[in-house]
């Protein structure tokens, strides 16, 4: 039985409503595409135009603002940077969140308590000082970030874990311990295998935000080490006009990798959003 | 158990707690100090009370991002989730293509600030072409500009938590109800609507937080243009702090009051979600 009374032709008229929707939610994409191959010239001016003889520049503008940004150093800091803060705030907040929920003492509720403070907090709030801070212990490079990663996404990833944690009946624990198996053996043979589901969500969430963030990586790598994010808002400089040909190539370049994550993994980001926001 | 667990204490909480310590907890609490402070450097602070609090609303540059803020997170809060809803509805109605609708309406969230400020910077100037102005030619424009790409990005977000929650509907309560007699109306306000109200709390208060905290898409799009008449609190804390020197404390003290109204935001989801809870 469906929750509202179906009519044909009704089921017609909303299916079209739907198609041109889609298309509204989509030509923003193709409108970008389609201006990448044409000369930077004839973006601003004509941008809903196709390409035409005079104004198609085929690949002109990839390489031109690749080379400009150096895109494909790009690239590979933030691969490098999301994949390791990913598998970082993983492993790092399902142990911290384990030892939390099962060790009862004031210091354990006092540290909850402040990772899920740091959850609402504004990262304007902590902006300037944790960037001095990160100069002044040398965090600011493609590793010493992970360090501010894990920290700033302890708070979510702890409370996830924890959440699930909870409902994981302690006998398992107990069987493997009276087994003379210590913490780690217990942590890591019984229960981490058991955290899957919660992992990949919080991997995924983390992936969407590490790889997206664009302050952070400014203020503390971005002169010498760039991001995607940090470089395409390097196109636009200091003065002037922006060379709109580099920055619609650019756009299309930052966003395939993240369209192919959402195709192959596209049940889990929905699910893992879902899990985020109620939870969260 | 726990005594066992203790012995391990340094392993399980130690890679998470330093990183929170120095990117977060330490930050944070010196934030709140520097507020009171006039610095340029972290160290080299003097005392001068509530000084930079005042200084913080002596020009009409916060109040003004304030209120533009508000309104700004007004509109996009209602235009997002009456959208997201009549899409979910639409969604859950059994249509052909479903899934492939879903993918994308849901694909805008997963792409980062900056690009979607980017790609609407170009769309919009296309079509204000005609007119001869650009985004940054009257506040009006950046106003729209910014709440379009807001509907554009968070949609599809709060779409998949409302099919979530229809899908959870039990089919018994639509049977009975539709036995009773029940049109699609009734089945509106009487059924669906008081089933799927702890989703709806969740999607109002994800996409108030969201307007507030905005930071990327305002940089990318408008950076505050024309004359920071666009400038939300995000990016107008940012330019206290990094565009004029002598003005870091009034940043860290514009970045409490953002903490503490963002604070207000979540503590009153928290005291709706538990009042429910009780009630349930």
């Amino acid at each position: 039985m469906s929750i509202v009374k179906k009519h044909r032709t009704m089921d017609i008229v909303l299916f079209i409503i739907l198609i041109l929707l889609a298309a509204i939610f989509l030509a923003p994409l193709l409108i970008v595409l389609m201006n990448s191959f044409k000369s930077k010239f004839f973006i601003s001016s004509q941008p809903f135009k196709f390409p035409t003889a005079d104004t198609f520049t085929g690949r002109e503008n990839y390489i031109e603002g690749a080379r400009k940004i150096k895109f494909f150093n790009a690239f590979g800091y933030s691969l490098f940077i999301t994949v390791f803060s990913v598998i970082g705030i993983s492993l790092a907040t399902s142990m911290l969140a384990w030892y939390l929920t099962r060790v009862k003492s004031v210091f354990t509720t006092v540290v909850y308590y402040l990772l899920v403070f740091s959850m609402i907090v504004p990262f304007q709030m902590v902006m300037f000082t944790m960037s001095k801070t990160a100069n002044l212990l040398h965090l600011d490079n493609p590793i010493g970030i992970l360090v501010l990663y894990v920290g700033f996404g302890a708070g979510l990833g702890t409370f996830m874990f924890s959440g699930f944690i909870k409902t994981i009946p302690l006998s398992l624990e107990e069987a493997a311990m009276i087994d003379g198996a210590t913490a780690p053996q217990t942590f890591f043979l019984v229960v981490y295998p058991m955290l899957k589901s919660t992992a990949i969500t919080v991997a995924i969430l983390n992936t969407m935000w590490v790889w997206n963030d664009y302050l952070l990586p400014y203020l503390t790598i971005g002169i010498e080490y760039k991001t995607i994010p940090v470089a395409i808002q390097y196109l636009r400089g200091g003065y002037g006009a922006v060379d709109m040909g580099a920055m619609m190539a650019m756009l299309v370049l930052a966003m395939i990798p993240i369209i192919i994550f959402y195709l192959a993994m596209q049940k889990h980001i929905i699910r893992g959003v879902i899990a985020g926001a109620v939870k969260g | 158990m726990q005594k066992s667990i203790r012995r391990y204490a340094a392993l399980f909480v130690l890679p998470a707690l330093t990183c929170f310590f120095i990117a977060f907890l330490v930050p944070m609490i010196s934030g709140v100090i520097l507020s009171f402070f006039k610095f340029s450097t972290v160290l080299d602070g003097t005392f001068v009370g509530w000084q930079n609090y005042k200084l913080a609303f002596i020009n009409n540059e916060f109040a003004t991002s304030l209120w533009f803020n508000v309104r700004f997170t007004l509109v996009s809060v209602v235009t997002i989730n009456i959208g997201a809803f009549a899409l979910a509805m639409l969604l859950t109605r059994g249509l052909k293509g479903t899934n492939a609708f879903r993918t994308i309406f849901f694909m805008p969230n997963l792409i980062g600030g900056i690009v979607l400020g980017w790609i609407w910077q170009l769309i919009i100037n296309g079509f204000l072409l005609p007119k001869g102005v650009t985004i940054v030619t009257d506040p009006k424009y950046g106003f729209w500009g910014l709440v379009v790409l807001m509907n554009w990005q968070n949609i599809g977000y709060m779409m998949v938590i409302y099919i979530a929650a229809i899908q959870n509907i039990p089919v018994e309560l639509i049977e009975a109800a539709r036995i009773d007699g029940a049109g699609n109306k009734t089945m509106l306000t009487s059924v669906i609507l008081p089933s799927i109200a702890p989703s709806l709390t969740i999607c109002l208060f994800l996409t108030i937080t969201s307007g507030f905290r905005l930071f990327d898409q305002n940089l990318a799009l408008t950076a505050g243009d024309p004359g920071k008449q666009t400038e939300m609190l995000a990016l107008n804390i940012y330019n206290t702090f990094y565009r004029r020197t002598g003005f870091e404390g009034v940043g860290q003290a514009k970045a409490v009051i953002f903490t503490l109204l963002v604070a207000l935001i979540a503590l009153t989801q928290l005291a709706i979600s538990r009042s429910r809870e009780e009630e349930a």
